[in-house]
């Protein structure tokens, strides 16, 4: 119980809580530091997820939200890459969920009040589990930039959202993609509250032609790292089976 | 191979609903119509069950209606695993006053740690998931390692009984700051 077995979180890498040009953490940044103290049982644990919770089209927002024969409005892409953790190791069999907007910068969401129009076909959420080589892989539509309010002209890079669970709780991570190319991530403040450059381009996702499929769907790789951890497989209870 | 780096975290942002409580969310009938760890309780009622609720509040004191909070804890055997109880829920805070509410199992002790509830808070504004524990106002506490580390900050921790469970109070800025973790 107390070995610490779940590598330290670099927290010079991550962004920092109070971002000044990212106006939203004003007021949600904590002022103290964070209190540190090696994992226990708790931490070490987490929730785990059965490939028998998926849908047929959980993994294809192209049409997990479309009419019988309809598809979602957009360049179609697949992203795809490799859960690894920081010792290089695959982690298997564990959800990932991706949320974004549609091909116009438009989320489907009551806040969401951007002119750009809905697409009727476009939900816009889709997970999948990662395989037992730590890989993963679904397909949607390259979402726009859109604007927002942070007290100036400030408009997203395009993104997907990523939402990751590891072995323990303190793996824990949400994190966004960004597109190779894109000039609005050297713009965006809430990119540019991490402080590493290379934590950034660790970000950014790769054309991939050698996974794109002619006359179809383009390819894009994003490559996602967690905490390192144990070898020691947990105890866990199955959600979702 | 050992020279990989975590990937960086970055904002929840004011939609993570859609991709972690669909159906909150209004995508009808997405992944079944059934939001991941909305039910934690999937049979029975082995030991006690409490309505666990909470509010996390910025820094002028207005409740945060747009976060998402998972839990995780332990069972009250003590163990992960548990059948029947997932040990692990997800709720949203609810979108006019910002309350969240789990139904859930008042967790055993582990060890030297008085019983807990691990308590992970992502939103717009937070750059990096917040980390605190909910513990019980009416266990005993002392001898557990994360108060001595919290010190004078360790009430803040310490939930409130309600009727039928128990309710947090978390504050992300002021006097009253929530300790939250590295860990």
């Amino acid at each position: 119980m107390t070995e610490n077995l779940i590598k330290p979180r670099d927290l010079d890498w991550h962004p920092q809580p109070y971002a000044q040009d990212y106006r939203s953490t004003h007021l949600r940044a904590p002022a103290h530091a964070r209190l540190h103290y090696a994992p226990t049982s708790t931490e070490m644990t987490g929730p785990t997820f059965g490939h028998g919770m998926l849908g047929e089209h959980d993994d294809d927002l192209i049409v997990n939200y479309a009419a019988a024969g309809q598809s979602a409005i957009g360049p179609r892409i697949i992203v795809h890459g490799t859960l690894r953790d920081e010792d290089g190791r695959p982690v298997p069999d564990k959800l990932i969920e991706v949320w974004q907007a549609n091909a116009g910068g438009r989320y489907r969401h009551k806040k969401d009040g951007y002119t750009a129009p809905l697409d009727d076909n476009f939900g816009g959420c889709g997970r999948c589990i990662t395989g037992e080589d730590g890989s993963y892989s679904f397909r949607t539509i390259l979402p726009g930039a859109y604007p927002w309010p942070n007290g100036g002209n400030d408009w997203r890079p395009a993104h997907i959202h990523f939402s990751v669970f590891g072995d323990g709780f303190a793996q824990r991570l949400i994190t966004q993609m960004y597109f190779e190319g894109d000039p609005h991530i050297a713009l965006c403040p809430i990119v540019q509250s991490i402080p590493d450059a290379a934590a950034i381009d660790r970000l950014v996702a790769r054309l991939d032609m050698a996974n794109t499929v002619p006359m179809d769907i383009r390819a894009y790789r994003f490559d996602i790292v967690l905490r390192g951890r144990s070898a020691t497989p947990f105890e866990n209870a199955m959600e979702g089976t | 191979m050992g020279d990989l780096k975590e990937s960086a975290s970055q904002t929840a942002g004011p939609y993570v609903h859609i991709g972690c409580v669909p159906s909150f969310a209004g995508l009808s009938g997405m992944y079944g119509g059934r939001d991941l760890g909305a039910s934690m309780i999937t049979y029975g009622v082995i030991g006690h069950r409490i309505a666990v609720t909470g509010c996390v509040y910025d820094g002028d004191g207005a409740p945060l209606t747009d976060a998402m909070i998972e839990i995780w804890q332990a069972a009250p055997d003590g163990t992960f695993g548990m059948d029947g109880f997932s040990s692990w829920g997800r709720q949203p805070s609810a979108a006019d006053t910002g309350v969240f509410t789990f139904d859930t199992l008042k967790p055993a002790a582990i060890g030297n740690q008085a019983p807990h509830i691990i308590v992970w808070i992502v939103a717009r504004g937070i750059n990096l998931g917040l980390t605190t524990r909910i513990y019980f106002p009416d266990e005993d506490n002392s001898s557990d390692p994360l108060f001595a580390l919290a010190g004078a900050r360790a009430d803040t921790m310490v939930a409130t009984a309600t009727a039928d469970g128990y309710h947090i109070d978390i504050r992300l800025q002021g006097p009253n700051e929530t300790v939250f973790f590295d860990v």
